[in-house]
């Protein structure tokens, strides 16, 4: 069986893991679906999952990126957990604003805020 | 206007949304430009695979484009049966707002200058003009 290509780089801070997109794209299905698989692997595996997750290598993304983290949110929200997008580029963050999609995620600008941010 | 015929793969239809864009940048479209473009793209083309050919590898898309310094037009068509663009459930509602897909005719609509799907919505072209 072919192992999946790592999509993320994951570290530990404190009680929060931090988890970085590798890709500069995140456009098709296949690695839309790896990415998903890697997040909930972390989300499963923690009591109450305390995620950032930073964006600062991403230019591209599609709406079904935007699904994928949706159901991200919700598992981790399930879990009594929290998620922290961070250091997202203006482009990308155009598009959580146009699908109102930032008034869902808590988005800081830079990973130290958004570490700081989690309760 | 330059016309491609592609297998309904993500392969096939990335790597000829990657060469419209590289005659997007050739032509000199600014990065605010060639995000919108390629995000539209990437969406129609998508949606044309996913929801149009349902992953039918049988079944083709069609790629038209023509880009010239004042605007790039996209024309994508699929082999399904379409949709009614105008009964896509608003992704923006607060009771859509944590639906998981819905999103990808929104996105287009918003960054293109003209959308437009030709019944029965198998067909969808855009233009977006420079800045």
């Amino acid at each position: 069986m072919l192992e999946s290509t790592p999509r993320v780089n994951v570290s530990q801070d404190g009680s929060a893991t931090v988890v970085e997109l590798v890709d500069r794209k995140i456009l098709d299905e296949m690695a839309i679906m790896e990415i998903g698989d890697q997040l909930n692997a972390l989300v499963s595996a923690a009591e109450s999952p305390r995620i950032v997750l930073d964006f600062q290598n991403v230019g591209h993304m599609s709406s079904s990126a935007l699904g994928m983290l949706i159901t991200l949110h919700k598992r981790i929200r399930d879990k009594g957990g929290q998620l922290r997008l961070c250091s997202i580029q203006p482009s990308i963050e155009e598009i959580f604003v146009i699908t109102r999609l930032s008034e869902i995620f808590d988005i800081s600008e830079s990973r130290p805020e958004a570490l700081a941010s989690l309760g | 206007m330059r016309r491609q015929t592609l297998p309904s793969t993500w392969d096939a239809v990335q790597k000829a949304g990657q060469e419209v864009m590289d005659e997007v940048t050739r032509q000199g479209y600014d990065d605010s430009c060639s995000f919108s473009i390629r995000l539209a793209l990437e969406e129609g083309l998508i949606n044309a695979v996913k929801h149009g050919n349902k992953m039918d590898t049988s079944k083709t898309v069609e790629l038209e484009y023509e880009i010239t310094p004042e605007q790039v037009e996209i024309i994508i068509t699929d082999e399904g049966d379409g949709f009614d663009c105008c009964c896509v459930p608003d992704p923006t509602c607060d009771e859509n707002l944590e639906k998981p897909s819905g999103r990808g005719v929104m996105l287009i609509r918003a960054f293109m200058d003209v959308v437009e799907y030709t019944e029965p919505g198998n067909r969808v072209r855009m233009l977006k003009r420079r800045e």
